[in-house]
């Protein structure tokens, strides 16, 4: 029987000064790489293969069946580019697990690279994590002078460059077309597909682009085996996570377990909600994942069973809201980032998450009529699947999900000409002097 | 940390052979646009005309170009930042645990609008106030970034006290990470030229490690390498992996991808 919580890449995060290349290998890292590198390129795909990983960014793709996709027979270079731009409202994983141990994500980097035959390597981090940059770049530059990158690495005769690149802010950059336009120093708007990136991804060359979690990942499988890995969770969602907690949750913070687990359990973890309140919604995977309700406790975190209770596992963002919260203004604010974020390539998101921001701040007011709840859902209906990327339709996720289970807090805002809730009831430190809503 | 009142002046020789390293990290050399926007702003306190015009030329692309891309991301600044950039994230989690007031109350204090800068007053630091989009730590929500360095749990009493620090001077440190310094020092970074405070701060602060530190107080571990029982099948084609993938969009893509 596999433990409750399973910390593997968190297992040094309690270590003292664990970023620093001397902890990391003291502790057995970058062993795995002289594992691989004794290895042909396509074993160690076959061994991700059949670890089970899937994509840990949200989409769940196979991590290693990815990498089966790069042509060999391409004569132009292949890259590998590391997906670190976190910023999937309530994801919070893979900025902690850099900064704890930058070199987990590097030593990933060597291997992966080496399995697709990859010699340039690319961190893509988003700007915005300045700590997390440095944490980085210092163990990029400990790993050369260590002999882990440049030329050949450990007397294999592997050659490999790594280079970190700051984003500038752009929550598009992490849909892995845009990234791409924005690591070629172009405007952050995805690109049509086919061809895909692993075709013609970078500099039109073939590309694997993986996120940080699943990258870091991989020592591990190298290193205890495909079996090991794929002996924790479920049947077709094989390993650990890290699953973050945030919200009106006791002890907020990042869980990592074998995929699989409940949230039931998790909030148990966590010591229950916050005292004296109770659950009311939460996204499994970040705002983009539909809402769910304690209806769905229960439901094993694995991509299967989320996706039967028709929402996604998405990145294991546990956003925890209790029942001071308003699900409309929630919603709202969600909307607000999409059309914030939507970069403007494809009309029925650039025109159509201003549409929705409209709609809903004018429920939110109180204003407008019952109508307008079908409104929003026909507008969902012609935005979703519509546009290059899954931007707009991560914005009909929470619109949809909230009206489905929430349908009557819609219409009470309309009864109440407002607002019913207290913002101030629903806040982390106690607060005084901020509008209370009459009947709070 | 010196007060930088000096008005914008021209780039020099150090950031044109700067701006030319950038470029030159790379396979192709319009990949160091990103960076060099930045380098740019920590010079310059703003992406300035010289500056496009600057960029345009050594990556050998029109200024349009240049500007087109400037003006795409966030974090590039057409208006003079201050000493210090200051972001309060009210996206939903944030907001909704207070953010919303965090920023209410900073607007109110500093006396300025959103990303509006404080006025120039002698002897003191000024800072630039925006809301921001969710920053990836909210499990230590409500958060604020003081030029992208993570200030954890807020109350508005804390963001008060740290604004009212950083305009007088004092030293601030991140809740999870080093002194703050400059948010040109920042930019600096940003453009690939590390500073020197990698080793400052934590490994992890305590929200990161709470799952670590249950699974250490029942001495719960991942299972041992030789524990596993045989690899289960995965599948084998392109078909199977997508009708076992999470996204319609990846099925819908990556069946059109086997198909072509």
């Amino acid at each position: 029987m596999t433990d409750t919580l399973t910390p593997v890449l968190t297992d040094n995060w309690d270590q003292e000064r664990a970023w620093t290349l001397a902890a990391y290998e003291e502790r057995g890292g970058y062993a795995a790489l002289d594992k691989a590198l004794a290895m042909q390129p396509a074993d160690v795909i076959t061994a991700v293969k059949e670890s089970g990983l899937r994509g840990r960014g949200g989409a769940g793709f196979p991590t290693g069946m990815k990498w089966g996709f790069i042509p060999q027979d391409n004569p132009k270079p292949k890259y590998l580019v590391v997906n670190a731009d976190e910023s999937e409202p309530g994801t919070c994983k893979d900025v902690p697990l850099m900064m704890a141990s930058p070199h987990t994500l590097v030593e990933g980097v060597i291997i992966s690279s080496y399995a697709i035959r990859a010699h340039t390597a690319f961190i893509y981090v988003r700007g915005e994590v300045l700590h997390v940059v440095r944490r980085l770049q210092r163990a990029v530059q400990e790993a050369y002078l260590a002999g882990h990158l440049g030329k050949n690495i450990h007397g294999s005769g592997y050659d490999l460059d790594l280079i970190v690149h700051a984003g500038a802010g752009a929550y598009i950059c992490g849909e892995e077309t845009a990234l791409l336009e924005g690591l070629e120093g172009r405007r952050g708007q995805p690109r049509l597909r086919p061809p895909f990136p692993a075709v013609a991804g970078l500099y039109a060359s073939p590309t694997v682009i993986n996120n940080v979690e699943s990258i870091a990942s991989v020592p591990s499988i190298i290193d205890n085996g495909a079996a090991w890995f794929a002996s924790m969770g479920t049947e077709k969602s094989q390993g650990y996570g890290i699953f973050s907690l945030s919200g009106h949750v006791t002890r907020p913070g990042q869980y990592e377990a074998p995929l699989g687990i409940t949230l039931r359990q998790l909030i148990d973890l966590a010591g229950g909600m916050r005292e004296g309140h109770e659950l009311k919604f939460w996204t499994p995977g970040g705002s983009s994942t539909p809402l769910l309700t304690p209806d769905h406790l229960d439901i094993p975190l694995d991509f299967e069973a989320v996706g039967a209770a028709g929402s996604m596992l998405g990145t294991r963002a546990l956003q925890l809201f209790d029942e001071t919260t308003c699900v409309v203004r929630a919603v709202l604010r969600w909307t607000e980032f999409y059309k914030h974020e939507s970069c403007g390539k494809c009309t029925p998101c650039r025109e159509g998450t201003w549409w929705l921001t409209q709609t809903l701040a004018r429920l939110e007011k109180g204003q407008g009529s019952e109508a307008d709840l079908d409104l929003l859902l026909d507008q969902c209906d012609n935005i979703l699947g519509r546009s290059f990327c899954a931007l707009a339709d991560g914005a009909t996720s929470p619109i949809s999900s909230s009206i489905k289970y929430f349908r009557d807090e819609y219409l009470a805002h309309l009864a109440h000409g407002g607002c019913p809730f207290d913002p101030a009831a629903s806040t982390a430190f106690p607060s005084t002097g901020a509008p209370v809503g009459a009947d709070a | 940390m010196s007060l930088d009142k000096s008005p914008p002046t021209g780039l020099d020789d150090t950031t044109w052979a700067e701006l030319r390293e950038i470029a030159a990290r790379y396979p192709e050399k319009r990949s160091g646009l990103l960076p060099m926007l930045h380098l740019v702003q920590s010079v310059q306190g703003r992406v300035t005309p010289e500056a496009i015009e600057a960029c345009a030329e050594v990556l050998g692309i029109s200024a349009a170009d240049v500007n087109g891309v400037a003006t795409f991301y966030t974090m590039y600044k057409r208006k003079r930042v201050g000493d210090y950039h200051v972001g309060v994230c009210t996206n939903t989690l944030c907001a909704v645990l207070g953010g919303d007031l965090i920023f209410e109350r900073l607007k109110d204090h500093l006396d300025v609008g959103n990303d509006e800068t404080t006025a120039e007053v002698e002897g003191q630091h000024s800072i630039t106030l925006e809301h921001v989009e969710c920053n990836a730590a909210c499990d230590y929500a409500p958060v604020m970034m003081v030029n992208w360095e993570f200030m954890d749990n807020q109350t508005p009493e804390s963001a008060v006290q740290v604004v009212d620090d950083l305009r007088a001077g004092t030293e601030v440190h991140s809740t999870r990470g080093p002194r703050l310094g400059t948010w040109r020092e920042a930019e600096r970074v940003l453009a690939g030229f590390p500073d020197d405070r990698a080793d400052e701060g934590p490994t992890a602060g305590p929200s990161s490690i709470a799952g670590l530190k249950i699974a250490r107080d029942n001495g719960w571990t991942a299972p041992e390498a030789d524990h596993g029982p045989q690899a289960i099948e995965q599948p084998q084609t392109r078909e199977g992996a997508v009708a076992e993938a999470d996204t319609s969009r990846a099925q819908s893509e990556t069946v059109e991808e086997s198909t072509k």
